[in-house]
């Protein structure tokens, strides 16, 4: 028995581990959990642990149904939130086919492939989120539109309070998990909160984003209020979004850094950022996935969709941080379309290969858009080479299947579920009558 | 806890490795004269001679310790497969032998057999340092008392760092020592585990491991400063 399970083992053995929580994502990005008890882990590592996997988004296959999950020793973390009385800790799986071999639709091995292609040519891939999110009353849409908790009525002080507490407590949970916290702060919109994570190695991000995400809410809920990562909940003010920061290293090297550049960007940086930029309308179905997703896209602020790039410039979709002289390990860039409501193992897998394109054939990068975007006709855009991203879900997926990119990135599987699974949800959305619809036309037509 | 002995030094990467993970101490011993100059006290427990491509240098050292040269209780032999035939009539130049390269598992378990059975065990099973405790046996970790929840590689970050106090490594010496070769996120891997292990330790013990400006990171401060 590897050493990292014998490890895990006694640790439950140790402190006295009563329950423990097998984590894998769905193809759409939900954390999904199979609970076992001590007795079974040892064979859960050495045969896992067999499961139906026909109720689980994009796990379903036509003939067989059963899919194993294997649980990966090195993500054992106590859960911090569990009684003491009755401790209990988590893993992240990789699921298998019965026969043993990688099961296409998890999303987790889908991008360690990726990052497998990326070691192979000396690359290691890191990405560093900034985690936008909303604090209302109730998540239950039955409740009426949602209620900041800033807005809750005559005690401002008093609830102002309570979602700093929040803030303060999910910070202090999730660094217990190892999560190491960058920055946080109050948002702009009312009750939206931020929480910058310290940048890691991709595979481990989008394992800490996933517990970011359950945490943030958890709280939220033992306190008697609801947390989403919708993308654009509100009318009217800024929606939610999760800018990316991306690097490659080699090494200890970080290969963005080149000093005697204009901006500070090496030959492969500016590859990395035009393979992005290229392909950037092909990955916006899995980067923003919700039809909501294209609401925030359209409210012009913090969530630019155009194709373009900048070092200071907001409504530009990539930016190049401005570093300090020397900071040469902080070079960067940052993707500024991605929403929380991703599936963060198939968003990240998208952006680096992109990006990986983008060095293998050498693209060019186009130059720096300094205009404010915004404020441009489409014409103009279009006259100075900067494309939309898609308008909508319908667009983005009309995008996708036509991109190989996608297509070999995600393999088939993925690729066709998500596009199936996506057009049925648009198509149900279109034929929804809205509050808009009503208010407008109803009284005048 | 007396050290092993190994020869060659500089030993191979993977037995150095094997070794650290496995919580052994050992010193590595070039040639003759150095094994002799290191020499604990009581006489070195054990010895690792690995046999290269030219086994005579490592038979040779094997006879140097058999002749009383330097003081060694029993000798572990690494021998290539293709050298098996080499060892006809030198049984009598080591106690144990192992193939090489080796399946660490076996290794362990050698080393086990080989330096325990005498009751001279040359592992520590327990480090305290400060307001660190750490039983190897258990794997678990105290903080003022208080167990730490890590893990499996902060675990064996935080081991391998309290194992050898003062000293300081490089992050491409703690990722090949402590994760092996083979790891995705390369030597940034290691700032990531260190600011992992700092958030858990808690801002009061935090600065038992420090930061070497431009060179790794150390553990504490040396037994010997």
């Amino acid at each position: 028995m590897p050493r990292e399970q014998e490890y895990v083992l006694r640790t439950v053995e140790e402190r006295g581990v009563r329950l423990i929580r097998l984590w894998f994502t769905d193809v759409l990005g939900k954390l999904k959990s199979v609970a076992i008890s001590p007795a079974e882990l040892e064979g859960a590592f050495t045969d896992g642990v067999q499961f139906d996997g026909t109720a689980i988004d994009g796990f379903s296959r036509i003939h067989e149904s059963d899919v194993l999950a294997r649980p990966d020793a090195t993500t054992f973390e106590l859960l911090p939130w569990a009684q003491s009385d009755e401790p209990s800790g988590r893993m992240f799986c990789n699921i298998a086919n019965l026969d043993g071999s990688p099961f296409q639709g998890d999303p987790r091995q889908i991008l360690r492939r990726n990052l497998d292609k990326a070691r192979a040519a000396g690359y290691s891939f890191f990405a560093a989120p900034e985690a936008e999110f909303f604090y209302f009353a109730s998540g239950d849409s039955a409740d009426g539109p949602p209620q900041p908790l800033d807005h809750a009525g005559y005690f401002d002080l008093t609830t102002g309070d309570v979602s700093s507490d929040l803030r303060k407590r999910t910070i202090h949970m999730i660094e217990a998990m190892g999560i190491p916290v960058e920055y946080s702060f109050h948002e702009d919109s009312p009750s939206q909160h931020e929480i910058d994570l310290r940048y890691t190695e991709a595979l481990d991000m989008a394992d800490n984003v996933m517990t970011l995400r359950l945490v943030v809410k958890k709280v939220a809920m033992e306190r008697g209020v609801y947390a989403t990562f919708m993308p654009k909940p509100l009318n009217g003010v800024q929606g939610s979004g999760m800018h990316t920061h991306l690097s490659l290293f080699e090494g200890e090297t970080n290969l963005f850094h080149d000093p005697d550049d204009e901006y500070q960007m090496s030959a492969t940086a500016k590859q990395f950022t035009a393979g992005i930029l290229r392909h950037a309308r092909e990955i916006t179905a899995v980067t923003n996935q919700l039809v909501n997703s294209y609401k925030r896209f359209a409210e012009k602020s913090e969530a630019p969709p155009y194709v373009s790039w900048a070092r200071n410039n907001r409504s530009a979709l990539v930016r190049v941080p401005v570093r300090k002289q020397g900071k040469a390990e902080s070079a960067r860039i940052e993707y500024r379309a991605l929403d929380g409501a991703c599936n963060p193992y198939l968003a990240y897998s998208l952006l680096l290969a992109a990006g990986l394109r983008g060095i293998e054939e050498s693209y060019e990068l186009p130059p720096e858009t300094n205009l404010n975007l915004f404020e441009l006709t489409d014409r103009e855009r279009r006259e100075i080479g900067v494309e939309p991203l898609p308008r909508s879900l319908d667009e983005a997926l009309d995008v996708m299947e036509e991109s190989e990119l996608a297509r070999d990135t995600l393999g088939d599987h993925v690729f066709e579920w998500f596009l199936r699974n996506k057009r049925a949800e648009w198509a149900e959305f279109s034929s929804q009558v809205t509050p808009f619809e009503l208010d407008r036309y109803l009284s005048s037509w | 806890m007396d050290p092993l002995l190994v020869h060659p030094d500089p030993a191979p990467p993977e037995l150095v490795q094997a070794l650290d993970m496995g919580g052994w101490a050992w010193k590595g011993a070039s040639d003759i004269d150095s094994a002799r100059r290191d020499e604990p006290a009581d006489g070195w427990v054990g010895a690792i001679i690995v046999a290269g491509s030219e086994p005579e240098e490592a038979f040779r050292f094997c006879r140097a310790i058999r002749s009383g040269d330097v003081n060694v209780d029993s000798v572990l032999l690494l021998v290539g497969g293709g050298q098996l035939a080499s060892l006809d009539f030198r049984e009598d130049l080591f106690d144990d032998f192992c193939l090489y390269p080796f399946h660490p598992v076996e290794l362990e378990a050698r080393l086990k057999h080989q330096f325990r059975r005498s009751g001279q065990i040359a592992r520590a099973e327990v480090i305290e340092y400060g307001p660190l405790a750490m039983n190897f046996e258990t794997y678990q970790a105290l903080i003022a008392g208080k167990p730490l929840d890590l893990t499996y590689m902060e675990y064996e970050l935080l081991k391998f760092l309290a194992s050898h106090p003062g000293k300081v490594f490089t992050r491409e010496t703690l990722l090949s020592r402590v994760w092996g070769y083979d790891y995705y996120g390369g030597a940034r891997t290691v700032d990531v585990h260190v600011r992992r292990l700092r958030a858990k330790l808690g801002e009061e013990h935090a600065n038992l491991i420090q930061t070497v400006r431009s060179v790794g990171y150390s553990f504490g401060a040396s037994r010997w400063a």
